[in-house]
């Protein structure tokens, strides 16, 4: 019998791979955009199986302004790593220190 | 014309006047400047002498408001006019010599390039003036008070290059703001009590009901309030009419201008004080002590003033110390409750004091701006009626009989004499012994001055064309008369100093001319009444001084100065070496500048650098200005360490913050 | 075990299997795919969930689109990647032991009997013509109506935003101004010359003097 911790334990060991993802991948922009969609859809597990359980449909409502925003969010980010490339040609983390305080 | 547009016509004239020749001076030129000034002026002047006419044929007293400033907590403060005798006479003698002096300045000023400025300033002066003696309320009088002291703070440093001038102008108004002080504290102190009213007549009619009120002005020592609030008013008046020990700052306003030092330092400005102790007789006579006070500072100020007159080299100097020692004489006056008989000196003094000042500006002018006595001598020969005018002056000063001096002085003295207040037989003494000063300095300066050797010519062509003579070089140094613009103000001048006097002192002394105007307590004060006792007509009064000790003093001073000063001029010398400690103190003035000096000046400039160092520099900039700089500046040292610059150092603190938030929440469902 | 759990077990191994290998693959084209697989699989769970709009939204929007903009992206860019992956593994053991302690935590909290979880039992069958489609529309349509408009200007900004990021003028275009063109003067074109007339020169040719002095 599925539960709702079922699924919520699915999403949060998503979440943790993503988070691994990040902490591994520090160099490589590109992927951690892809694992920060993987937090993403770690997050809209949540929202999908508390809709399901309490009946609302108001979690996957949550879920279509989620994915905008994450649609539009990548679009941008890979349009900043795009100008970066072309200015620095480098998408290397360790080259980007322009912020260093 | 209605009365009240006529005063304000008056007191407005010299203010547009002023305005017009100071703010489009560079426009106007010249002539129009004192044109403009002139005609002023000479409409206050014909209307003061128009009002005071009305008023000595019966006209009412006016006092009525005019414009009301503000109303604050139920207190008006309005600018309104006060009308009567006192005022109108001080109006008259105002303009009249504020006239003269602007004539006289055309010709003084001719070659001067603020000649606009000038003459924009002495409108001012006079419209100043005219405020503070038309005033009807304190502030009004404090506004004029102010405004004088602020116009003797210009006109002293007009020459504003000149570093003797600006620190005397500094010093006149340092010293003026000592004075000022106590006299706004002394206006404080009478809206606190006085019924909550700055308006003459509610003061006065307050003020019997609190003769024997005491206050706390410190915990635990309870003073008279009439005493507490006369004293600080008279403080005020010790700086305007430079009464000892504030007297300080008017030798030294001498760098101004001599027809300012007529105007304002001789005739009208520094007789503010005296004036406005008259016009307070019923706070004053209320307390003796008060009296006694100013009887003791205005006899102190008397004679030794006059001491130091007797050593100055410098013309000026010597008229501005007989100018203080006149003011004594007045204050000594106001001492002993013989008000009239102080605004009667005052008048007669505005006069004569007017044309030995205007009449020593014509000598300076004539020598070719030398002001050492001892380089002048016999100049009666080239300017006739600088000479004779001078003389005229002279005598009015040390009180020969008939002339205008001997009048006023001798009441002075006698009611000095008819006085019983404590203080009042220094008083007598002081005043007795100044006639003989007043005579020996006067004639000094006089024979130095006019008879004697032409000393002038022996003087090395080198030694004096330091300042500014520039218009000396060609020719020898032949002294000349001056233009028909500064004689006829001598001329002018010269006419009330020899007959005010006589025509003047039966109105004013003994008949109505002060009555509602100054009150006297004449149970208290007898001195007036006993004056009228004595007094037998002016003729009469000339005529018996012949055989008073005053008049033997005075001539016995003019002896001692042709004795020193034409017969032997060792004499002096000897004197000089032989008393040097004397010398040594009267020449530096008996060292009070160099206390003021030593102790205010420094002490502030102490005091100022100190808190400029610590309070300043340390404390605001150093701990809270920069300090709190520094703070942000090491903290932020430290926190910028944090700002890596680099994603994954924020995207790690970002994760870890999240771990920490779950931990935070676990830890709580674990407790349950 | 249920053919729902069954399901859900499988699509879990793959999600998780596709999760790590997204992260961990040393192609970022391999990554992209198996990103694409993670959304695959995800909206077959979400299928389960009942979320049949969401599920196929997931799979256009993803799949069909921020994939493939990923991998134009990736490889578009001449990138190093190697150079990228020094000291991929550095990290593990801190990276390792964060991710280890959340997926504990969580799943402590999650099973916890305080939290419980459990409580939310297995809703009621829906009606055979319930449409998850419509209802999501209604809502969106009525009660979200702000932020839908909201969400559709955001992704407005975001076309815009990324259009003006990544344009750029190539100077070796040729392109005119309209303005440029509407507001010139005669002035900024001719220029009339006053010079004195060359003598006749018999000897020369005279074109190039005479094309020197047009000018």
């Amino acid at each position: 019998m599925l539960t709702l911790t079922h699924y919520l334990v699915l999403a949060a060991i998503l979440f943790a791979i993503s988070v691994l993802g990040i902490f591994l991948n520090r160099k490589n922009v590109i992927v951690l955009l892809m694992a920060i969609e993987l937090m993403l859809l770690a997050v809209n597990y949540n929202f999908i199986a508390f809709s399901h359980y309490l009946s609302d449909t108001a979690g996957q409502i949550f879920v279509f302004f989620i994915l905008t925003v994450a649609a539009a969010e990548s679009a941008i980010g890979l349009a900043i790593l795009v100008v970066l490339f072309r200015n620095l040609r480098t998408i290397n983390v360790e080259d980007l220190g322009s912020l260093k305080g | 014309m209605e009365m009240k547009s006529l005063y304000l016509l008056i007191a407005l004239a010299p203010l547009a006047g002023s305005a017009i020749a100071g703010l489009l001076g560079w426009a106007i030129g010249r002539v129009a400047a004192h044109l403009v000034t002139i005609g002023g002026v000479a409409v206050s002047a014909v209307g003061a002498v128009y009002v005071l006419n009305g008023l000595l044929n019966g006209a009412p007293t006016f006092d009525g408001p005019v414009y009301t400033w503000l109303t604050v907590g139920g207190i008006d403060y309005s600018v309104g006019f006060l009308i009567d005798n006192l005022t109108a006479m001080m109006m008259v003698v105002v303009t009249s010599v504020s006239l003269m002096v602007h004539i006289y300045t055309i010709g003084y000023m001719h070659e001067d390039p603020g000649y606009q400025r000038f003459f924009s300033y002495i409108s001012l002066f006079t419209f100043s003036m005219l405020m503070l003696v038309m005033s009807n309320n304190f502030i009004q009088l404090f506004f004029g008070w102010e405004a004088v002291g602020l116009v003797s703070y210009l006109l002293i440093g007009f020459w504003f290059k000149k570093p003797t001038a600006i620190f005397a102008n500094l010093k006149a108004f340092l010293v003026n703001r000592v004075g000022d002080f106590g006299f706004l504290l002394g206006i404080g102190m009478v809206l606190a009590y006085f019924g909550g009213s700055l308006h003459y007549a509610d003061v006065f009619a307050a003020a019997p009901g609190l003769a024997t009120k005491t206050v706390q002005i410190f915990p635990g020592v309870e003073w008279s309030l009439m005493t507490v609030t006369c004293i600080l008013l008279f403080i005020g008046a010790m700086g305007k009419s430079a009464q000892f020990p504030l007297h300080v700052w008017l030798p030294d306003s001498m760098e101004g201008p001599t027809p300012i030092s007529a105007l304002i330092h001789a005739a009208t400005m520094v007789t503010a004080g005296i004036f406005m102790v008259s016009r307070m007789s019923p706070l004053f006579e209320l307390s003796d002590t008060a009296l006694s006070f100013i009887l003791v500072i205005g006899s102190i100020t008397a004679l030794f003033m006059g001491f130091l007159g007797i050593i100055q080299n410098d013309i000026k100097r010597v008229v501005a110390y007989s100018t203080l020692s006149q003011l004594g004489y007045m204050t000594v006056a106001l001492g002993v409750s013989a008000y009239p008989v102080a605004v009667f000196h005052l008048m007669t003094h505005a006069f004569f004091k007017a044309l030995l000042f205007l009449g020593a500006g014509s000598v300076i002018m004539g020598m070719h701006h030398e002001q050492d006595m001892r380089r002048m001598g016999g100049l009666w020969k080239y300017m006739p009626v600088t000479w004779f005018t001078s003389l005229l002056g002279s005598l009015a000063l040390i009180g020969t009989p008939f002339f205008a001096g001997f009048y006023s002085k001798d009441s002075i003295i006698e009611a000095v004499a008819a006085s019983h207040i404590p203080g009042s037989s220094f008083a007598y003494f002081a005043v007795v012994a100044g006639v003989f000063i007043t005579a020996f300095y006067s004639f000094r300066m006089y024979f130095l001055v006019f008879h004697g050797e032409e000393r002038f010519r022996h003087v090395h062509h080198d030694d004096h064309h330091g300042h500014h003579d520039d218009h000396g070089h060609g020719h020898a140094h032949v002294p000349h008369e001056s233009p028909w613009v500064v004689t006829l103000p001598l001329v002018l001048l010269a006419i009330p100093s020899v007959i005010i006097g006589f025509i003047a002192i039966e109105p004013m002394l003994f008949g109505d001319f002060f009555k509602n105007v100054i009150f006297i307590n004449h149970e208290a004060h007898p001195v007036m009444e006993e004056l009228a006792h004595e007094f037998h007509g002016a003729v009469g009064m000339g005529v018996h001084s012949l055989s008073t000790l005053p008049f033997w003093l005075a001539l016995g001073g003019v002896a001692t100065a042709w004795l020193f000063y034409m017969k032997a001029p060792q004499i002096p010398a000897m004197f000089k070496a032989k008393l040097g400690a004397i010398h040594t103190l009267l020449e530096n003035k008996y060292y009070l500048d160099d206390i003021y000096f030593g102790v205010f000046a420094k002490g502030s400039r102490g005091l100022g650098t100190l808190l400029w160092k610590v309070g300043d520099q340390l404390l605001i900039d150093g701990l809270l200005v920069n300090g709190s700089a520094k703070v942000v500046g090491a903290f932020s040292a430290v926190v910028r360490k944090l700002q890596t610059g680099f994603i994954y150092s924020y995207a790690t603190a970002m994760i870890i913050g999240v771990l920490g938030l779950m931990t935070i929440w676990f830890s709580g469902l674990i407790a349950h | 075990m249920s053919f729902q759990a069954f399901v859900f077990y499988v699509l879990s191994a793959i999600l998780v299997f596709a999760g790590v290998r997204v992260i961990t693959a040393k192609n970022p084209v391999h990554a992209a795919l198996f990103l694409v697989l993670a959304f695959f699989t995800a909206s077959g769970h979400w299928l389960l969930l009942q979320s049949e709009f969401l599920a196929i939204s997931l799979v256009l929007v993803y799949v069909g689109a921020v994939m493939v903009l990923f991998l134009f992206v990736v490889m578009m860019l001449d990138i190093d990647f190697e150079q990228l992956r020094e000291g991929f593994w550095r990290n593990l053991p801190v990276a390792g032991t964060v991710a280890a302690i959340m997926v504990a935590e969580m799943v402590l909290i999650l099973t916890s009997p305080e939290s419980n979880l459990n409580g939310f039992k297995e809703p009621a069958a829906l009606a055979a013509d319930y449409s998850n489609v419509k209802d999501l529309g209604r809502q969106i349509y009525t009660t979200y109506l702000y932020p839908f408009e909201l969400a559709a200007v955001l992704l407005l900004l975001a076309i815009v935003a990324a259009i003006a990021l990544t344009m750029r003028k190539r100077k070796d275009t040729k392109w005119v101004d309209p303005a440029e063109q509407v507001k010139v003067r005669r002035n900024d074109r001719v220029r009339m010359i006053q010079m004195a007339a060359e003598p006749r020169v018999e000897d020369r040719g005279g074109d190039t003097n005479n094309d020197n002095a047009a000018a």
